[in-house]
């Protein structure tokens, strides 16, 4: 199940990962994803979904509720660039402390039980979360509006060193570079790889070890003497912060933050990305968060006349039962295949593209390799 | 006192919805050992046959009267309904009562779906781990939303309640206090019965019949039931079908109280887990008290009075009790011993 890989092989994937990451947009130029808004959320996804996979992947905890790091994250950013600076490293920074502390919390009661009962925990205290962040909690949250920049805002900090922006609304920038496009991205970019290194880091250590016994046997884990809790607790604050980060981030490449993203739909997301991708493994969750918001950018912006002239090949009556068919999915029915998805990966394929790809690999290598005779043990990944 | 009436009969109706659902999740659970995220979606199916059975009664017939001549000079339209026109007064007395008359249709068409839902998909995660379990009925509410978007739009249907049942009801003056005290919406009062009428008619066939006897078997023991030589697979997928209908008829007979949409059973099933985890998983007594029981608090918890005091209390007083709940009796108000203790 668990294979000791060599420091030379991780130092490799390193490499491997960062220049696909620095180089993503000539590499994804070619299918359309090579724009600098997609590309962010590629990577502020990405770093989710790898968080979430701390969690899920090693422990086997599946929590529902990881959307409401996501949105506490957002609010704590914006906060941020609203009272003190509108430098990104202060917000993502404080965004990333808010997410740990609020999972201090909410994992501290949630982890008391586990299976289902932490699954309907987390799902139950997110949903508190959202329900207060659009009600109560208006004066700090900005209830259905979402919180937003002012011109009037105090941003002590920058006032402190003489920053003035003027006249217009300002947004978040390093230094004098502005967090939109490229450099918004290579921003994410930096943190998605220090967060991938980090996380492998966990993955070798022997407190990754620690999670995935969690996983195995507890009760096993327990007779030898050691405490779970210490270590489950350790994991959720850890995907916490992660979440908080992907949060903070998403504020600093648009600033604004609204209720809607704690909500148990993209608490759902992060699973699929998770589960899609290969939970358990370092790559897949990344890959799924990868899939997922390309496709979801591409699904959104057909409309029936797109889908009319993909399909204008066909004959008439078949051209109209197609687009009548596959509008179904796309535009604002891209939920409905995320739905459907989600349910063809669970039922055939739980063990995400991660499985896939490395049935295909023993595939190949049998067919390559008939006239050896030693049988190949497929590897599965199990996935829980 | 009248006001306090007031709450625990608030409480009642939503109550009822929170138990019914929860009461079919915790047949299942006990049953099966599936936790079923699409327990919610079900009863947004319930709800959305009666929206279809009104849109059904509803078609009309366009006949003009070329006696008759609008301001535009054209004949007057006359719109009937062809229920109306085929029925005279039957017809009028069935649109009145569409939303109990869904009962009728919607009783073998959500036993159909949660047959087909059974067969069709959960009986492969019976051995399967929790979590996908949890995942894969998850990625099938969502599929069954977004038809039911697709099909019947974003917005909201608003569905009359019947004439009769559209106004107040006295209800401090029928139990002998002061008249005028306690009114409240009769529709409501109606749904509070209903749903006791189905949670009796669902206590005493799992009691007084046969099936139901060997339901309650191979909950305890469902190994030795099989070896008994009864195929306890068919009942269960039986069982399955008698709570997607629960979950259903809560649903039809909500839709007067709510309007229903598409997103309607997401909220209530997060709502109805919380049930199920505080009466106690397994439990179909602890389903129901657990139910009615935080419908009540619910509504106390939204008087203006209390907000006063602990402003917000109103959004968050469920999971607060269901947290406290699991932290000070794991198992739930009334949860057995050895169900789903994993």
């Amino acid at each position: 199940m668990y294979k000791a890989s060599s420091r030379k092989s991780d130092l490799l994937l390193l490499a491997g990962f960062t220049v696909a990451v620095l180089l993503a947009p000539f590499i994804l130029g070619p299918v359309g994803a090579g724009y600098p808004d997609l590309l962010q959320k590629f990577a502020i996804f990405g770093i989710f979904a790898l968080g979430f996979n701390i969690l899920f992947g090693l422990t086997g905890y599946l929590s529902f509720g990881h959307a409401a790091f996501l949105g506490v994250g957002s609010y704590a950013a914006v906060w941020t660039f609203k009272l003190f600076s509108m430098n990104p490293i202060l917000a993502v920074i404080i965004a990333t402390v808010v997410g740990g502390v609020f999972a201090v919390a909410i994992g501290f009661i949630s982890l008391r039980r586990s299976g289902i009962y932490f699954s309907i925990l987390t799902l139950a205290l997110a949903q508190m979360s959202y329900n207060l962040a659009y009600s109560v909690l208006t004066p700090i949250t900005n209830g259905e509006t979402g919180l937003q920049l002012a011109q009037s805002d105090p941003r002590i900090l920058d006032v402190a060193f003489g920053r003035d922006y003027g006249a217009v609304l300002p947004s978040s920038d390093f230094f004098g570079i502005h967090m939109t496009g490229y450099p918004g991205y290579y921003f994410c970019a930096a943190l998605f790889v220090l967060c991938f290194f980090l996380s492998m880091r966990i993955f070798r250590s022997p407190f990754g070890m620690m999670l995935r016994a969690v996983k195995s046997n507890q009760n096993r884990m327990r007779y030898t003497g050691l405490n779970v809790r210490p270590y489950t607790l350790a994991a959720f604050v850890i995907s916490g912060m992660y979440a908080g980060l992907a949060g903070g981030l998403l504020a600093v490449t648009d600033p604004l933050a609204g209720a809607e993203r704690m909500q148990w739909t993209a608490s759902g997301e992060v699973v699929l990305m998770t589960i899609l991708g290969g939970a358990g493994t370092l790559l897949g969750p990344v890959i799924g968060a990868g899939v997922i918001k390309y496709f979801e950018n591409i699904f959104s912006a057909f409309n029936e006349g797109v889908l009319e002239q993909i399909f204008s090949f066909l004959p008439e009556f078949l051209q109209h039962a197609m687009v009548s068919i596959s509008s179904m999915f796309v535009g604002e029915g891209w939920h409905l295949t995320l739905g459907a998805l989600f349910m063809v990966i669970v039922i055939f394929l739980p063990g995400g593209l991660m499985e896939g790809f490395s049935r295909i690999w023993q595939r190949l290598r049998r067919m390559t390799k008939r006239d050896d005779d030693k049988p190949v043990e497929p590897s599965s990944v199990p996935a829980e | 006192m009248d006001d306090i009436l007031l709450q625990v009969l608030n409480g009642l109706d939503k109550g009822g919805a929170y138990a019914l659902i929860a009461l079919g999740l915790t047949i299942i659970f006990g049953t099966l050992g599936v936790v079923n995220f699409a327990h919610g979606a079900l009863f947004m199916l319930g709800a959305f046959c009666a929206v279809t059975v009104k849109a059904v009664l509803g078609f009309e017939k366009v006949a003009l009267d070329p006696t008759r001549l609008t301001a535009w000079g054209t004949p007057v339209e006359i719109r009937t309904t062809y229920v109306e026109a085929w029925f005279g007064d039957f017809g009028t007395l069935l649109l009145n009562f569409s939303v109990p008359v869904s009962i009728v249709i919607a009783i073998p068409i959500m036993l159909l779906i949660g047959i087909a839902m059974e067969r069709g998909l959960i009986r492969y995660f019976y051995k399967r781990s929790h979590a996908e379990q949890i995942l894969v009925t998850f990625g099938l509410a969502i599929v069954l939303q977004e038809i039911v978007k697709s099909q019947f739009g974003a917005n909201p249907i608003p569905q009359p309640a019947p004439e009769a049942a559209r106004g107040m009801i006295d209800f401090g003056a029928m139990i002998g206090m002061q008249a005028g005290g306690v009114v409240y919406p009769a529709w409501r009062l109606i749904y509070f019965l209903f749903s006791l009428l189905v949670i009796a008619a669902v206590f005493s066939f799992l009691q007084f019949t046969t099936f139901g006897m060997v339901v309650r078997a191979g909950m305890a023991d469902r190994e030795t039931v099989g070896l008994l030589g009864i195929d306890i697979d068919r009942r269960f997928t039986i069982v399955f079908g008698m709570a997607a209908v629960v979950a259903g008829l809560a649903g039809v007979m909500y839709t007067p109280i709510l309007s229903p949409d598409y997103h309607m059973g997401m909220d209530f099933l997060v709502l109805s887990f919380v049930v199920v985890v505080v009466g106690g998983m397994g439990s179909l007594p602890g389903a129901v008290v657990a139910g009615f029981l935080l419908g009540i608090v619910q509504s106390f918890a939204s008087m203006n009075e209390v907000k006063n005091i602990i402003p917000g209390i109103d959004q968050i007083i469920i999971y607060l009790i269901a947290v406290v709940v699991l932290l000070i009796r794991p198992r739930g108000l009334m949860g057995r011993k050895g169900v789903m203790e994993h």
